[in-house]
């Protein structure tokens, strides 16, 4: 089986690996191959092919010897937020420019304690903010899907943009992303592939850049649930060097994944069918209905009555936290430092530097942090929207509390849309992208992106599937028979 | 709430974020434009709600007060833009 070997599930892989009908050099050949075939989408942006071949050498000893964690020898992308020691690591911003830790991120350190590969880091929304990729110091991803026979360049999504692109167009087996406010779920929905956010506190943040703190978290996007369940296992659990990591054990999720989701309590918020919502995901949020139905869950109607309010909560919070998280980037410790003139002081260093390294995006959201942190304003805005945050989280307390199981909603308000589409529009527009996938940060549930259906013009499109604190298992299992019934297999004919 | 020239001067200061004088007016109006989004918080009845702190009730966890770190001064100033005889070096700051 050497054909098409970057086309594996990390189970498929897993299993050929422990049978040694493949090896992890061979795999990591094959990734390596379809990255450098791929550049058109411009996922990659950092390539470690000699890190990849010493990882893929040492799993391959691994394996040998029977010592096989379930992710040993699997190819992964690294989104450009997590720090790898040695190796560039920008958050996409021009201000982290020549950065290279001297540390390596809780979350790519228990990857390769469990003998994955590195193949290198992937582009990303700059510091995550935003929805669609294009706000990158490297330029734009690519998404591997078009319009039928339409070439017109789509986004992948963001701000988990790379990762997406590169695992929908084979190019590893699987990748990390992080997921603030949708990053994770919005851009699996847009290329078709599977995505999960895990509770807050499920994963460490340690080493991984910070944008809003009480909202990020990593998480792994994948071919399918399943592989999902394998990279969770493997991503997470409670570390000493991030405080909000939980003291919970890491279940076998794999394990969880039995397909019985009989007398599961499914509840449709009422709120999420949105005034103006296309017909088509209308439809296909009524398929995933009927088939956990059909599965033998009962669909209740529930009201999450707050969350219309949770997006300009979120435009509250996030740029709040990100105003602090990137006052570190000042050109003292690491990264750009702007050409002083003469008689310039430390201030028009700060100013001058922060002016040329942060993109146009970044910049507002910091402005609009300082603004509703600075005197005067701090109860009305920021305030104001913690308690609705308190408010958010409390409607999903009381469904919960009413026996719902998981929550079923449509992952995104519409399928991938061109390049470039969004730039005159207001900012607000880009912002509503993430309309259903805001709430599960706000409230530090787990949420899952799975594609089920194909819209008019060929896209993919995805469901979400919200689930109770710490119960990322049972999630993944009514997210495994989502999938399974929905039988998605489509991927993007190869035009690059 | 809408965000005036003075105060869109202001706010970039306070960021410490270089704004152009002729780029003040765009940057009042995108901010005033998000601003009026938040507004519809003011929609919602607060009264006796705390506001968020933890996202999942946790105890802050504690570890022993010992030094877990220490003498990697060259990795600390490995990647700073200019570091001299063992420090950062920044622009003078007092006369």
């Amino acid at each position: 089986m050497t054909d098409a070997l970057n086309k594996l599930t990390i189970a498929a892989a897993r299993d050929a690996l422990r049978a040694g009908e493949v090896t992890s050099v061979d795999l990591t050949m094959a990734c390596m191959t379809a990255m450098d075939a791929g550049d058109g989408l411009n996922a990659f942006v950092h390539k470690t092919p000699e890190i990849a071949l010493a990882q893929a050498r040492a799993a391959d000893a691994r394996i040998a010897a029977g010592d096989a964690p379930a992710m040993c020898g699997i190819p992964l992308g690294i989104k450009d937020l997590f720090c790898t020691k040695g190796v560039p690591s920008q958050a996409a911003s021009r201000i982290l420019e020549g950065f290279k830790p001297e540390y390596e991120s809780t979350v790519t350190t228990k990857l390769f304690d469990a003998g994955a590969v590195m193949l290198g880091k992937l582009n990303m929304d700059e510091f995550a903010m935003g929805s669609s990729n294009e706000t990158s110091c490297y330029g734009n991803v690519v998404n591997p899907w078009r319009r039928g026979n339409d070439t017109t360049p789509l986004t992948p999504g963001g701000s988990s943009g790379g990762s997406a692109a590169a695992v929908a167009a084979d190019l590893c087996l699987a990748a990390t992303g992080t997921d603030t406010g949708g990053s994770i779920r919005q851009p699996a929905a847009f290329t078709g592939i599977v995505g999960i956010k895990p509770t807050y506190g499920r994963v460490s943040r340690w080493g991984v850049v910070a944008f809003a703190s009480s909202l990020d978290q990593a998480g792994p996007m994948t071919k399918t649930v399943r592989d999902a369940a394998i990279m969770l296992g493997a991503m997470a659990g409670a570390d000493a060097k991030d405080s909000t990591s939980a003291d919970i054990p890491v279940p076998d999720f794999e394990a969880a994944l039995t397909g019985d989701i009989r007398g599961k309590k499914i509840g449709i918020p009422r709120e999420y069918r949105m005034e103006g919502m296309p017909a088509e995901i209308e439809a296909l949020w009524a398929e995933g209905r009927a088939m956990l139905k059909d599965a033998g869950a009962e669909i209740v109607d529930i009201s999450l009555p707050h969350t219309k309010y949770a997006l300009p909560a979120y435009y509250v919070i996030a740029p709040a936290e990100a105003s602090s998280n990137l006052a570190r980037y000042d050109g003292v410790r690491y990264g750009h430092r702007a050409k002083l003139g003469q008689g310039d002081g430390i201030t028009e260093m700060y100013e001058k530097t922060r002016a040329e390294g942060f993109g146009k995006e970044v910049q507002r959201r910091i402005m609009i942090g300082t603004y509703v942190l600075s005197a005067g304003f701090y109860d009305a805005y920021y305030n104001r929207a913690r308690k609705v945050r308190a408010l958010i989280k409390r409607d999903f307390e009381q469904a919960f509390a009413a026996g719902i199981d998981a929550i079923l909603t449509p992952a995104t308000p519409s399928s991938a849309f061109g390049l470039g589409e969004m730039a005159d529009a207001d900012p607000v527009a880009m912002y509503l992208n993430d309309v259903f996938t805001v709430t599960v940060n706000l409230a530090g549930l787990p949420g899952i992106a799975v594609p089920t259906g194909l819209d008019a013009q060929g896209l993919p499109l995805g469901l979400q599937l919200i689930g109770r604190p710490w119960e990322e298992g049972a999630l993944l299992n009514h997210a495994y028979v989502l999938e399974t019934a929905a039988g998605f297999v489509s991927k993007p004919a190869k035009w690059w | 709430m809408s965000i005036d020239i003075n105060t869109a001067r202001r706010v970039a200061h306070l960021a410490r974020i270089r704004v152009d004088e002729a780029d003040l007016p765009a940057l009042a109006g995108e901010l005033s434009g998000i601003l009026t989004f938040m507004e519809q918080l003011n929609e919602v009845d607060v009264d006796g709600i705390e506001p968020m702190t933890s996202v999942t009730p946790m105890r802050l966890k504690r570890r022993a007060d010992v030094v877990t770190d220490g003498n990697i001064q060259a990795q600390i100033l490995a990647n700073a833009p200019d570091a001299r005889e063992g420090f950062f070096a920044v622009p003078k700051v007092v006369e």
